[in-house]
């Protein structure tokens, strides 16, 4: 059982190295969430749930640590992309489509 | 647990943080800083429950819940004052 919690851990933490290094590497604002959400998203709920496996006595805690990031997590990163969608961010100049323009004539409700 | 292979996982973290404060130093816009603040605190709730089954205190799973929360309220209130202001 020892052994199974391991390799799971081991996933998740590199997920975690592999999302920070996205976000160092990545060319855009919104490249840079994709990477830095769903592959921490990821390596974080792996982890936990390693090490509710390797300590039996944690794992219910752990199983609610893991599900409050999984909730909690793209709720902020979309608030961030909307965000620096609206105060007008650039996308880089290698992008392809953008179908967000309606952004662009967005009023505020009087 | 083995000692060798803990090492390499707490090791595998830390070069991960090199990466995103180098982002966030260097990032161009205000966007890319809030960001790499995201990765981290994501990935610090990670390495408390880590260190806490490393340590062997069960304290460090409140500690890593309450902090979960509050980046979770802390992010979205600094997304909504890039927004609109406050």
């Amino acid at each position: 059982m020892e052994i199974v919690g391991i390799i799971i851990t081991g996933i998740g933490v590199l997920f975690l190295m592999l999302g920070n290094f996205g976000v160092f590497r990545l060319p855009d604002v919104y490249n840079r969430i994709q990477a830095g959400t769903k592959c921490t998203t990821f390596g974080t709920f792996f982890t936990i749930i390693g090490v509710g496996i390797m300590q039996p006595d944690w794992f219910w805690k752990c199983l609610l640590i893991a599900v409050f990031v999984l909730v909690t997590n793209p709720i902020s990163s979309h608030a961030i992309a909307r965000a620096s969608k609206k105060i007008g961010v650039e996308l880089c100049e290698r992008s392809v489509v953008d179908k967000t323009t309606f952004f662009n004539e967005y009023k505020e409700p009087k | 647990m083995n000692g060798t292979i803990i090492i390499i996982f707490l090791a595998m973290i830390g070069l991960g943080f090199i990466f995103s404060i180098l982002r966030m130093l260097l990032g161009p816009t205000a966007s890319d800083r809030a960001v790499a603040m995201d990765t981290i605190t994501t990935t610090v709730v990670a390495l408390l429950v880590l260190l806490g089954f490393v340590f062997e205190r069960y304290v460090y799973l409140d500690v890593s819940l309450v902090y979960s929360l509050l980046a979770f309220v802390g992010l979205v209130a600094l997304a909504r004052y890039m927004e609109k202001g406050i």
